[in-house]
């Protein structure tokens, strides 16, 4: 067991501090600080596309599509640095950290070969297209349909919260492709560029004020054949395997973004008089904790390869940082008080910490409630009996 | 970076899961139980001497194996496990205490005895040293019954005390496979530790980790017995186990060991690298995985029923042992108000002028 750098990844280091503060202090240094996930969307476009060009934007990946092959040290530093200089929330989180992973993994060459790469260069952005307005947790239950017409899939029906559809080239759908097939079964996983006719994306405005997410339907949409990752009707295989990717070294680089949020919740302790009270304290203490657990709660999950004990630990990942950040959010507004409640400008714009308040509550509802997560590590984790199904039919 | 254990280590793992799992079973831990110094002898000598476990971190010129704090957390949550009857962590806090602070003389002296087993040793708080003879009272001595060599830290010094020279009463203990006892001494002799700060510092830091695993592996413990009977006891002609109530409770409490378990190693790995974050990862296990313990602990009667609250059921030793894990060397809350100051809650924010 060792946590220490070598020489060799010290230098990996310093390197990537270099990079990211001539671009952070240059030409993108408007866009350094930020938070939202809709801010600024084109210069962050534009930002993704400069990752890309200069081969940070998938460093695990192999180099064969974009990537560096960069070990899991590697992937550690460059997240802890990116997290570290301010840089802004990946516009193409979706399609680096889910889509890239899965078709890598699922893929045919070919579809590796044109995919992959667009998204490593952070011309292609990608979303989700999971849930339906009858399928939430009960994700199975999809109705979007797909058949095939000649060389084309051809989709009809409605996603909902697919967050940032309104920005992305593509994106991934679980449609039933077996007409009276139920559940799990007859399900494909098709990739559907957005830009079409058959597509409208709908934003839906949330708790925040913000529209991250939208309504996407599909009314005679299409897509070419050869734009299915895996077997047809083995969608949901598929969908699976990618849920999983979200537990992997994203998870690692997302908890480096908490690290600038406590530290605001600090400074807002520190600046306010809050950090005097010792339930406050606490607080922090607990916060603090829980922060660094992540770290090092992912980098166990990653260093100690598949199967057995880490990969049924691994499924308590979700849990744990929804929640830390759930408990995070309601401690900054309780550090900052009454103020915390009031705005900035007319349109319902609120500090970043307020916002991190509103926010948080979705963490524990998107990639999976922690309800149905903790169903998860009960049956799979701990082997206890299957709940029982009711046939809604 | 590689955050998981060696093959060595792993090793070390499996070999002292299953002693533990053999060797210190219900029947024996209740019988050591039963005596006022809840020491299970003979397990104490198979544990030094066969195994090597208890000079395990101590260097290899005073009998030991000069391994780290993974190791020990290794022992440590093995024991944990089985609510072990083993003077394990009050001799680790004196053997610490005398590496770090003690003469030339004390070390070669008494760590070769103190790694084989042939001495206990455990470690207090209180008292007055003056002139070379300790007066007052000392509580709540960690197996004191059972120690023949004493670490105190007192008001003046702090110093080592031989059994013979103060008078040790066992203490009506509600952890009775951890007892406490009471030394009171009366002008008794004691040899100053040529650094005492800093032996402190050592016994506090690994007695900080050694019982934050073995909460870990108490925790575990509580789990697993109880996911085992959630999956035979039925009621309403189900397994309890498939009710969502009882299922979603032993969820959250693998959710908390697997953290406690982040943080017992990184504290152990932090310690061993002397990284700069070692203090707060110190505090940071012991915090949390006395929370851990006391919840898996509680839940574990709950989800019996009517079983897990009687003498008979091994419920209450693991819950007893959570209590004291979580007050023995700090409370949580304790543990956290240092980690506040460690993350500089107590000074002003200079950078927000700017
Ligand atoms: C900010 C945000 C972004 C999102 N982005 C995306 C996206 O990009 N793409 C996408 O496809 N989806 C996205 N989602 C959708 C998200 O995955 C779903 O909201 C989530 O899976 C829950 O489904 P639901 O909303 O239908 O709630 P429901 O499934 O109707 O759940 C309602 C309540 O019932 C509970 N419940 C349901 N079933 C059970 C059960 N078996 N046992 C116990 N409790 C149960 C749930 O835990 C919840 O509390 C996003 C959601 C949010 C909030």
């Amino acid at each position: 067991m060792k946590l220490g750098f070598t020489p060799e990844e010290e230098a990996f280091r310093a390197e990537a501090v270099a990079w990211l503060q001539a671009e952070l202090s240059g030409p993108f240094a408007d866009l350094r600080g930020i938070t939202s996930l809709t801010a600024a969307p084109d210069r962050r476009r534009a930002w993704e596309r400069r990752l890309g060009e200069a081969r940070w934007g998938c460093i695990g990946w192999p180099e064969a599509y974009g990537g560096r092959d960069a070990t899991l040290a590697e992937q550690v530093i460059f997240a802890e640095e990116y997290a570290r200089a301010g840089a802004p929330p990946r516009l193409n989180h979706i399609g680096v950290e889910l889509a890239g992973p899965t078709i890598l993994a699922f893929g045919s060459d070919e579809q590796k070969a044109r995919l992959l790469p667009p998204i490593a260069r952070g011309e292609q952005l990608w979303c989700q297209g999971y849930s339906e307005p009858n399928a939430g947790s009960d994700l199975a239950n999809v109705r979007t349909r797909a058949w095939r017409d000649g060389g084309d899939w051809v989709i009809e029906g409605q996603k909902v919260w697919t967050s940032l559809a309104q920005f992305s080239d593509w994106i991934f759908v679980v449609a039933r492709t077996e007409p009276g097939s139920k559940g799990p079964k007859g399900l494909s996983f098709l990739l559907v560029p957005i830009d079409q006719p058959g597509v409208t994306v709908r934003p839906i405005r949330q708790i925040t004020g913000d529209a991250e997410f939208n309504e996407t339907f599909f009314d005679g949409a299409r897509t070419a054949a050869a734009n299915i990752l895996g077997e047809p009707g083995q969608g949901w295989q598929v969908a699976m395997a990618l849920l999983g990717f979200e537990r992997g070294v994203s998870t690692l680089a997302q908890q480096m973004g908490f690290r600038n949020e406590l530290d605001a919740v600090i400074r807002a302790a520190k600046t306010n008089g809050a950090a005097r009270d010792p339930l406050i304290r606490q607080r922090i203490a607990k916060a603090e904790i829980g922060l660094r657990l992540m770290r090092y709660g992912a980098l166990r999950m990653l260093s100690g390869g598949t199967g057995g004990a880490v990969e049924a630990a691994a499924l308590t990942y979700k849990i744990q940082w929804a929640s830390w950040r759930r408990s995070l959010g309601e401690l900054a507004i309780d550090v900052l008080g009454i103020a915390g409640e009031i705005g900035e400008g007319a349109d319902y714009g609120f500090g970043e910490l307020s916002t991190l308040f509103l926010y948080s509550r979705a963490d524990t509802i998107y990639g999976g409630t922690n309800q149905i997560q903790r169903n998860i590590i009960a049956e799979r984790a701990l082997g206890l009996p299957r709940e029982p199904r009711g046939d809604i039919g | 970076m590689r955050f998981s254990f060696s093959d060595e280590q792993a090793m070390i793992a499996e070999t002292v899961r299953s002693f533990f799992a053999e060797q210190a079973t219900s029947e024996r831990t209740r019988a050591a139980m039963e005596t006022a110094h809840g020491h299970d002898a003979e397990l104490w000598r198979s544990a030094a001497q066969e195994l090597g476990l208890v000079g395990l971190a101590l260097p290899e010129e005073y009998g030991g194996s000069g391994l780290g704090q993974i190791e020990s957390a290794i022992v440590a949550e093995a024991a944990g496990h089985q609510v072990a009857a083993l003077p394990l962590l009050s001799t680790a806090l004196a053997v610490r205490a005398l590496v770090a602070g003690g003469t030339a003389d004390q070390r070669a002296h008494w760590l070769p005895k103190l790694a084989s087993g042939e001495v206990i040793g455990s470690y207090g708080e209180g008292g007055r040293i003056d002139g070379g003879r300790l007066h007052g009272r000392i509580d709540h001595v960690p197996h004191g019954a059972v120690a023949e060599l004493f670490v105190i830290a007192a008001d003046g010094g702090v110093a080592l005390l031989s059994r013979d020279a103060a008078v040790v009463t066992p203490c009506t203990s509600m952890d009775q496979t951890r007892p406490y006892a009471r030394i009171d001494a009366d002008g008794a002799a004691v040899e100053l530790l040529a650094d005492g700060p800093a032996a402190i510092d050592a016994a506090m830091r690994a007695g900080w980790i050694a019982l934050a695993a073995d909460a870990l592996g108490g925790a575990q413990a509580c789990l697993d017995r109880t996911v085992a009977y959630a999956k035979e006891r039925v009621q309403f002609g189900r397994a309890i186990g498939s009710f969502q109530a009882i299922k979603h409770r032993l969820a959250d409490m693998m959710v908390e060991i697997e953290q406690t378990r982040s943080a017992v190693y990184w504290a152990a790995c932090a310690a061993d690298e002397g990284a700069p974050d070692a203090l707060l990862a110190a505090h940071a296990a012991k915090a949390l995985a006395a929370d851990t313990y006391r919840f898996c602990a509680g839940n574990m009667i709950q989800l019996h029923g009517g079983i897990g609250f009687t003498w008979e059921h091994d419920a209450h030793l693991f819950f007893k042992r959570a209590q004291s894990d979580a007050t023995l060397l700090g409370t949580p809350e304790w543990h956290r108000e240092r980690i506040a100051v460690l993350v500089g809650l107590d000074g002003t924010c200079l950078d927000e002028a700017a």
